[in-house]
């Protein structure tokens, strides 16, 4: 029918995309850190969701082939 | 108090939609009868319904009210997901879900009516669908209020806009959209939340740290320094811990009737597993749910304990007072604004979004499937000889159902933030249908004796000893008659959560106890051969035995089992 990782594994891809950029840009913007103690949390969580999100579309892919 | 988001949050926040909403447009083409749309047509895999399970129970007042109780009470929250739901999450997997799978039966209610009669059914199926719709009702209140506060949304807006899109989504793709997007939020629920305890860990100097932050706070509230971060430790005596609880009530009112009832019997949360694809498929589904569950209070407890910290401490800028009293439900919101930036911020508010809908649309398609089947189907207008023409028919009531569901739902909402007091009520009495269920239940599985007119009189009986209850007893210093105490009072319990305890003990022993006299005195109506399949005796026995025994049900039982043990002695 549909499998559910595919929507997961996009979701989370478009998601790391968009936080790794905005970590990129605001690299330098201490006030937007100051929040986490200076850690570029968008950076992080954005690398995090690109890996899961690629995990899951290779699992999708594996399956198939 | 207010929160302001960043365009990057709204983005991320509308992608969110598009994919909520994508998975249901893509799901509507499949949608060709009543048991697609309604049963998923039986096809998911174990992993799929297992964290569907979970997610649906996470829903926003979880969250919210989870968060607040870590504030308040400290690790003692963790009982709600460990002793509170692991043992009776393993028992619906091992012991009881091959009869509500194996029966064929499309939900709990038509169970009790293959098991029981129709009597049962009806009186069942009723409190159901009013108790799931007020339940979605409360809950959209909740949110759409939170928002409003802290986000300076528009009341009005955002409580249509978040039911519009749980009704599109489900009316598209039935249960398997809820189902699906249930999994889809899972994994925002965690992902969103997981910068906030791991910053909020870092601030307070790791575990340790939050430790030694919580010792004076605990001896400033006359507790020996440790009762914050401890379970089982100090409920030797009930005022030793802030919860105000002894061992055993925890682990009779908690771990036993009020955990067995809801997990063991709701059918929001049974439905998921119905939704599987083979036997085995749905008793894994519970354990595979329970593996995230047991981790799932580092996630929202602990925060709320480091809010804890942080609200004892006035130069870390934290605050959850609001017209001078501490309001607890803000806790989780506080949190992720005091701690993330622009950006993962929009990721953490969408996974409150998040947990709201995936508990929404629970209530929702249990709602239908319940209405369709259980009421519509049996009282209204029952099948014909045409069975292709049934399954259509009976797909488009779904869908109507569907609507009227949310749209009730909606009008509750309303109800709620006009009497907030008279919801509340309503609320723990329906709470209090769940006990004598699994009760009634539990003996019709077990017991072959049991007979249909014990069983309805031991919900109905059930029922009304815990409204006495309710009605005799009330918690220390309630100033209200929804607390309790409306009949007279009998007895005062020093904590509300004692009294709740209590009053689900009572209601399933009385249940236990006039379904079983009254089985004794009464002809049982159904023959050996009817109820083969539903009774334990006089069905025949799973062999797992050409199974390796890694892939096992009874090994995964075990496996979660000793995850359970390992949990509660670290944190004893």
């Amino acid at each position: 029918m549909l499998d559910i990782k595919i929507p997961i594994g996009l979701m989370f891809f478009v998601f790391g995309v968009i936080l790794t950029i905005y970590g990129l840009i605001t690299k330098n913007d201490a006030a937007l850190y100051q929040k986490s103690f200076s850690h570029n949390v968008n950076l992080w969580m954005g690398v995090l969701m690109l890996v899961f999100g690629a995990v899951m579309l290779l699992l999708v892919r594996r399956k198939r082939s | 108090m207010e929160v302001q988001l960043h365009l990057v949050d709204y983005i991320i926040m509308v992608i969110y939609f598009v994919f909520v909403l994508g998975i249901g447009w893509f799901l509507r083409k499949y949608m060709k009868d009543a048991k697609q749309f309604l049963e998923a047509g039986r096809s998911l895999p174990a992993w799929v319904t297992g964290l569907a399970f979970i997610s649906t129970n996470l829903g926003a007042l979880e969250v919210m009210g989870m968060t607040g109780s870590g504030a308040k009470y400290g690790m003692l929250t963790t009982h709600f997901y460990w002793i509170g739901a692991i043992p009776a999450m393993v028992f619906l997997a091992i012991f009881m879900m091959r009869f509500y799978y194996g029966s064929k039966a499309r939900s709990v209610p038509e169970f009790l009516k293959l098991r029981f009669d129709e009597k049962t059914r009806a009186l069942n199926a009723i409190l159901f669908a009013v108790m799931t719709i007020m339940a979605s009702g409360i809950s959209m209140y909740a949110l759409a209020l939170l928002m409003e506060k802290v986000l300076g949304w528009n009341f009005n807006i955002s409580l249509w806009l978040s039911a519009a899109i749980v009704l599109a989504y489900t009316y598209l793709g039935g249960l398997s959209s809820a189902i699906y997007n249930e999994v889809l939020q899972f994994f925002i629920i965690l992902i969103g939340l997981l910068p906030l305890v791991i910053l909020a860990l870092m601030e307070v100097g790791g575990w340790s740290g939050l430790k030694e932050g919580l010792a004076p706070i605990a001896a400033q509230k006359g507790f020996a320094p440790d009762t914050l971060t401890t379970t089982w430790k100090y409920t030797g005596a009930a005022n030793a811990n802030p919860m105000g609880v002894k061992w055993y009530g925890i682990f009779a009112g908690l771990g036993f009737v009020l955990s067995f009832g809801y997990w063991c019997t709701n059918f929001l949360i049974v439905q998921r597993a119905m939704a599987a694809e083979s036997t085995t498929a749905a008793r894994k589904t519970p354990l595979i749910g329970a593996i995230p569950k047991m981790f799932i209070p580092f996630l929202i407890i602990v925060p709320g304990i480091i809010a804890l910290v942080l609200i004892n401490n006035p130069g870390s800028g934290f605050s959850i007072m609001e017209n001078g009293k501490p309001n607890y439900d803000l806790t989780i919101i506080m949190l992720l604004k005091h701690y993330l930036p622009a950006g993962v911020l929009g990721v953490g508010i969408t996974a409150l979004l998040a947990s709201f809908m995936s508990g929404m649309a629970g209530n929702v398609s249990a709602f239908n499937t319940v209405w369709t089947y259980d009421i519509y189907q049996s009282y209204i207008r029952p099948t014909t000889n045409d069975a292709a023409a049934d399954a259509r028919h009976y797909l488009r009531v779904g869908r109507m159902a569907t609507v009227f569901g949310v749209l009730v739902s909606i009008a509750a909402a309303y109800l709620a933030g006009l009497f907030g007091n008279i919801m509340d009520f309503l609320q723990t009495i329906f709470s209090m249908i769940n006990a004598p269920l699994f009760a009634v239940i539990f003996l019709g599985m077990f017991w072959k004796r049991t007979t249909a007119n014990g069983a309805f009189a031991g919900l109905l009986g059930g029922f009304l000893v815990a409204l006495a209850h309710h009605g005799l007893t009330a918690p220390e210093g309630a100033t209200t008659l929804v607390k309790g105490g409306w009949l007279g009072l009998i007895r005062t319990y020093p904590v509300e959560m004692a009294q709740n305890f209590w009053t689900a003990i009572y209601a399933c022993a009385s249940a236990t106890l006039i379904t079983v006299s009254l089985s004794l005195v009464t002809r049982r109506k159904k023959t050996d051969e009817e109820l083969k399949g539903l009774v334990y005796s006089l069905t025949p026995r799973i062999s797992e035995e050409n199974i390796p025994w890694l892939k096992r049900t009874n090994t995964l039982a075990l496996f979660v089992l000793i995850i359970f043990v390992i949990l509660s002695v670290l944190f004893w």
